[in-house]
């Protein structure tokens, strides 16, 4: 039985994906305003993220409305509060994408350290996990979500040779190459934390679809609802 | 085992016997106390229909469980049974067992009206006599033999303070009880209940014609009896079995299809059935 509700639920999850899809621009937009030391991008981002203020305030404020009115339970109650934990997350990645931005902005007009490889890999990998855990909430995909979570140590590999190389192979060779090395090292960190966000949105997705919680309990990853 | 906060489906019972504890007031099902009232392989017949299949539930002392379902689940007809209201209709028959500490209530050596002051109950609209406050708490004991008028007094005044109702009508006990509003009345009703020292109380839709404040209180005043009493309720309100009860029991055309936590039963249901009935996409 469709009910009106279900409408309610559907725009719910439409404002989610909207708000993703923009963390998710503002992201590569950074990242890339870093490679190709692009100060006006960057700043774009940082402007733009007061869209995404807003859509999260609406979100909330929607979520909000839909506890009240509907008094939900089962999988609506848990649709609703997984829409409000991805709000959050979804914010902060958005959040993360300015300050990696802002890290371009320091870094322009100063000669390049090096090449970025790993860096512009690492922004590709959270991006793809957000993406991913964005496209397991639209389609209650616990697989989908179970697969970003796994996805979580090679962000963090990724995260430590960007440290390695630029600690071992650039500051503690040649100090005066800090002020350059110390934004990448941040822009790394802040990357790093992109799949850390989209990780907490994998868990609290699969708790969605199977009533299952993982988060704090990585040894239920691998299992079945009703294992 | 999963690692839900919850109980683990592994532990469950065997399907169609479900054991509730004392003390379970948030998520497991561990075995613990007897059960205060235990259905059997209930099953229950209006004539030719069977308006009750096999139900196996167990209710412990000092709990709370709610019983929900769409109309004519049978829901209503279960708590009957459980101080023998239907027995009142004629054409009926019982099969199965109900045990109130262990003994059965069905049994002929159980005498209806004995059982009647261990298992009070309380209806869906108030149902005052056209008595004075004070004669409607006192009448069970009157008819129970206590004619200390002393004793009387001590004892509604008892009754109306544990049922929440003393403030209200301590200066007005001689007045007509049909003159209370119909949360008081409700409120009388359970007090008039609770004078005869039931162990178990219950509820069938209690609040069905209360306001929202009246409503609240009555709910107030049942998670205060569950200090003392076992306490079954049956309600259409999901919100108010949410609220109040620490079990949940969802019974589906006269079958008993799931029992748990409230908790879990309104987070994570586990069967389809449960999910859209409490989802509202029933139908």
């Amino acid at each position: 039985m469709e009910r009106h509700f279900d409408e309610e639920l559907r725009e719910l999850k439409g404002a989610v994906m909207r708000l993703a899809s923009l963390a998710r621009q503002a992201l590569m937009k950074a990242v890339e305003s870093l490679k190709d030391r692009d100060p006006a991008a960057a700043r774009g981002v940082v402007d733009g993220d007061a869209a995404l203020d807003a859509l999260e305030l609406e979100i909330d404020e929607k979520c909000l409305d839909l506890i009240a009115r509907h008094q939900p339970m089962a999988r609506d109650l848990r649709f609703i509060t997984t829409a409000i934990k991805l709000n959050a997350e979804l914010e902060r990645i958005g959040d993360l994408a300015v300050d990696v931005a802002q890290r371009a902005l320091e870094l322009a007009g100063k000669p390049l350290l090096k090449p970025l490889v790993d860096i512009p890999r690492l922004a590709e990998l959270a991006a793809r996990m957000t993406g991913e855990a964005t496209e397991a909430f639209i389609n209650g995909d616990a697989e989908l979500a179970r697969r970003v979570v796994l996805s979580d140590p090679a962000a963090d590999a990724l995260k430590r040779a960007v440290e390695k190389e630029l600690i071992e192979d650039y500051m503690m060779k040649d100090g005066s190459t800090a002020d350059r090395a110390v934004p990448l090292l941040l822009a790394a960190r802040h990357l790093e934390r992109v799949a850390d966000h989209a990780v907490s949105m994998a868990e609290d997705i699969i708790y969605m679809v199977d009533a299952r919680v993982v988060r704090h309990h990585p040894e239920a990853l691998g299992q079945r609802p009703e294992e | 085992m999963l690692s839900t906060a919850d109980e683990n489906p592994a532990a469950r019972p065997p399907s169609g016997t479900v054991t509730l504890n004392a003390g379970s007031t948030a998520e497991g099902d561990a075995v613990g106390a007897e059960p205060k009232i235990s259905a059997r392989g209930v099953s229950f017949y209006y004539g030719a229909k069977r308006a009750l299949k096999e139900i196996n539930l167990d209710f412990a002392p000092r709990v709370v469980t709610a019983i929900i379902g769409p109309s004519g689940c049978g829901k209503s007809t279960f708590i009957r049974l459980l101080n023998r209201m239907n027995e009142l209709v004629p054409g009926t028959r019982l099969e199965g067992e109900i045990l109130l500490d262990g003994a059965d209530i069905t049994a002929p050596s159980c005498d209806a009206a004995d059982l009647r002051k261990r298992v009070g109950m309380v209806f869906q609209k108030p149902n005052p006599f056209p008595k004075t406050i004070f004669e409607n708490v006192a009448y069970g004991l009157e008819v129970n033999g206590v004619r200390d008028r002393l004793a009387l007094e001590e004892k509604v005044e008892d009754s109306l303070r544990r049922a929440a109702l003393w403030d209200e009508v301590k200066d007005r006990l001689r007045e007509s009880a049909l003159g209370l509003s119909g949360g008081q009345q409700q409120r009388l009703c359970i007090a008039r209940c609770l004078a005869v020292e039931p162990e178990v109380i219950l509820f069938d839709e209690p609040c069905a014609s209360l306001d929202p404040i009246s409503t609240a209180r009555i709910e107030e005043l049942i998670l205060e009896l569950k200090r003392r009493y076992t306490i079954v309720i049956v309600t259409h309100n999901m919100q108010q079995a949410a609220r109040i009860s620490d079990r949940t029991a969802f019974f589906l055309m006269g079958e008993l299809i799931e029992i748990g936590s409230t908790g879990r039963i309104f987070r994570a249901p586990r069967d389809k059935r449960t999910e859209d009935y409490i989802t509202g996409r029933f139908g």
